[in-house]
């Protein structure tokens, strides 16, 4: 393709600036001596040091771990299988089924919070790990299925039908041939599905109960008090954290662009 | 064998998405026909109340702001994104890198990148040190807790999800339709508009869609970018489900949200691009 003119290179660059300058600078200033200004005044990683000291950061990592785990166990899981019935099963509901893994997608995420803390509220479940847990696989299974369904149509459905030609049952051939295949994708989509849960907090602020608070609910509470180095740390970490996950993802995926 | 056929495959994620999607926003659209209980719950019966209650000018006041902030936040994103997805197309060994650049930032915390408008933006954040330090401004300006910070914040958390299917349009974008423009005799400029732009169009309408949803629902935004003026529907179903306590009432504007939703995905849910 031709090659682009001067004018789109310089948007393109602002555009990318724009983008990540932001979380750049406050990376750079979790580094800073200086407690208040904004002025540049030696490097430190007392910031980074005092967080782990701080009981509440600890306890809010290690919910954040739990949540980010477990829901990646099971929205991985439960969004592998779906994604493998799709391509089998009958055609009838398709539009159906398309509906519901697209809406959950699309609906602003305050909708899902407050529909969710309503569904708990209304039978009567108390809000804690568990809650964070269900709401963190309900919007996770989307994109699972998403991801996995790439991989399984950039595969070769041939070769399924080959092992069960030469006499492996369906069991079997799907064990010893699709999985291995499909295991990029499913990796991948489970990266994205812990990156998710460990980053969000719209959804995880309106089911979380009192001492369940993820890294973002504290980050939150800590950014509404007063701006401190502290929080950039915090929040450089978080970034680097889903930044590594994303490296990954990307690695696994197939190439978008030739 | 039978256990791999799809009806049972599908089951779990059909009873997890039912369970904890469709049934939630059920119970929400429940809840908002129903009258207010004593500690903001609700009570048994039928009440069309919230909904009247939301044709005060205060509220419609603020889905009009809401409205209107969305838009303008679209319209930046597009005039922004169009260029950007552009280059990307056009940016042969470098196209994988900036893909990858646009992707990040949509998985990064958008909390943490909401924060970091504000270290930006405060009284004695970088921008207003480095106006100082320049002798341009001779006090901090106020940009932090306005609408403009809001606006900023939205199209800087926002950006991406309109590059993303753009670049999708464009990459499709067969060159030698422009070849042929080219040679017939269309000048770059219009090249653009009779032969870019509308090749592009699914793109365009895709990214418009997920910049405006999200940004009709954003709480977070509003609620630590902009002032108690520049209150957003999301900051008022937050408040609702939150210190006002009347989650009927949350409930009924989290369902205005919806319809709005369900109407513009309507048209684009039958020619949707493989973005997603």
């Amino acid at each position: 393709m031709r090659r682009a003119p001067r004018s789109i290179v310089a948007l393109t660059t602002l555009g990318f600036i724009t983008m990540h300058v932001p979380v750049l600078v406050l990376a750079v200033f979790s580094f800073n001596r200086s407690r208040y200004g904004a002025s540049w005044e030696g490097f430190t990683l007392d910031w980074y040091r005092r967080l782990a000291e701080r009981p509440d950061i600890l306890a809010a990592l290690k919910v954040s771990l739990v949540v980010g785990g477990l829901s990646t166990a099971i929205a991985t899981t439960i969004g592998t299988l779906f994604a493998v019935g799709m391509t089998r099963g009958p055609r009838r509901g398709a539009a159906w089924l398309e509906s519901l893994v697209l809406l959950p997608i699309v609906t602003p995420e305050i909708v899902m919070g407050i529909g969710l803390l309503a569904l708990f509220a209304t039978l009567g479940i108390a809000l804690g790990i568990t809650t964070i847990v269900i709401a963190h696989v309900a919007f996770s299974i989307p994109f699972v299925i998403v991801v996995v369904r790439a991989r399984l149509a950039g595969m070769d459905r041939t070769l399924e039908e080959a092992a069960m030609t030469l006499g492996a049952t369906g069991r079997s051939a799907f064990l010893k041939v699709t999985l291995p295949l499909l295991w990029p994708g499913i990796i991948a989509a489970a990266l994205l599905a812990f990156t998710m849960s460990i980053d969000d907090f719209v959804i995880t602020f309106f089911v979380a109960g009192p001492g369940s608070s993820t890294l973002p609910l504290v980050i939150y509470a800590m950014a509404r008090r007063a701006v401190e180095p502290s929080i950039n740390a915090v929040s450089t970490l978080l970034v680097a954290a889903s930044t590594l996950l994303i490296l990954g993802f990307d690695r696994l995926s197939p190439r978008r662009g030739s | 064998m039978s256990v791999l056929r799809g009806r049972w495959l599908l089951a779990p994620g059909v009873f997890w998405l039912v369970a904890f999607f469709a049934i939630p926003v059920a119970v929400l659209a429940g809840t908002s026909l129903m009258p207010r209980g004593i500690y903001g719950g609700v009570t048994a019966g039928f009440t069309l109340e919230h909904y009247s209650r939301f044709l005060d000018p205060l509220y419609l006041g603020i889905l009009a702001r809401t409205l209107l902030l969305s838009a303008i936040c679209t319209a930046i994103c597009l005039l922004a994104g169009y260029p950007v997805a552009l280059g990307i197309a056009r940016s042969g060994r470098w196209k994988n890198l900036l893909l990858f650049l646009v992707i990040l930032p949509l998985w990064t915390s958008f909390l943490v990148r909401t924060y970091a408008m504000i270290f930006l933006l405060r009284d004695h954040g970088l921008i207003n040190e480095t106006l100082m330090a320049l002798g341009i401004t001779s006090a901090p300006l106020h940009l932090l807790y306005t609408r403009g910070a809001v606006l900023a914040g939205l199209v800087y958390g926002l950006l991406p999800l309109m590059i993303l299917p753009l670049y999708t349009s464009l990459e499709k974008l067969d060159p030698t339709l422009l070849e042929a423009a080219e040679v017939l005799g269309a000048r770059p400029l219009s090249r653009f508009w009779r032969v870019i732009l509308p090749l592009s169009l699914p793109g365009t309408i895709a990214g418009c869609l997920l910049v405006f949803i999200p940004s009709l629902g954003a709480f977070l935004t509003p609620d630590l970018l902009g002032g108690a003026k520049d209150m957003m529907i999301g900051s008022l179903i937050q408040n609702q489900f939150g210190p006002a306590r009347d989650w009927p009432f949350g409930s009924a504007a989290s369902v205005v949200v919806m319809v709005v939703v369900l109407v513009a995905m309507l048209g684009w849910l039958r020619r949707r691009p493989e973005v997603l």
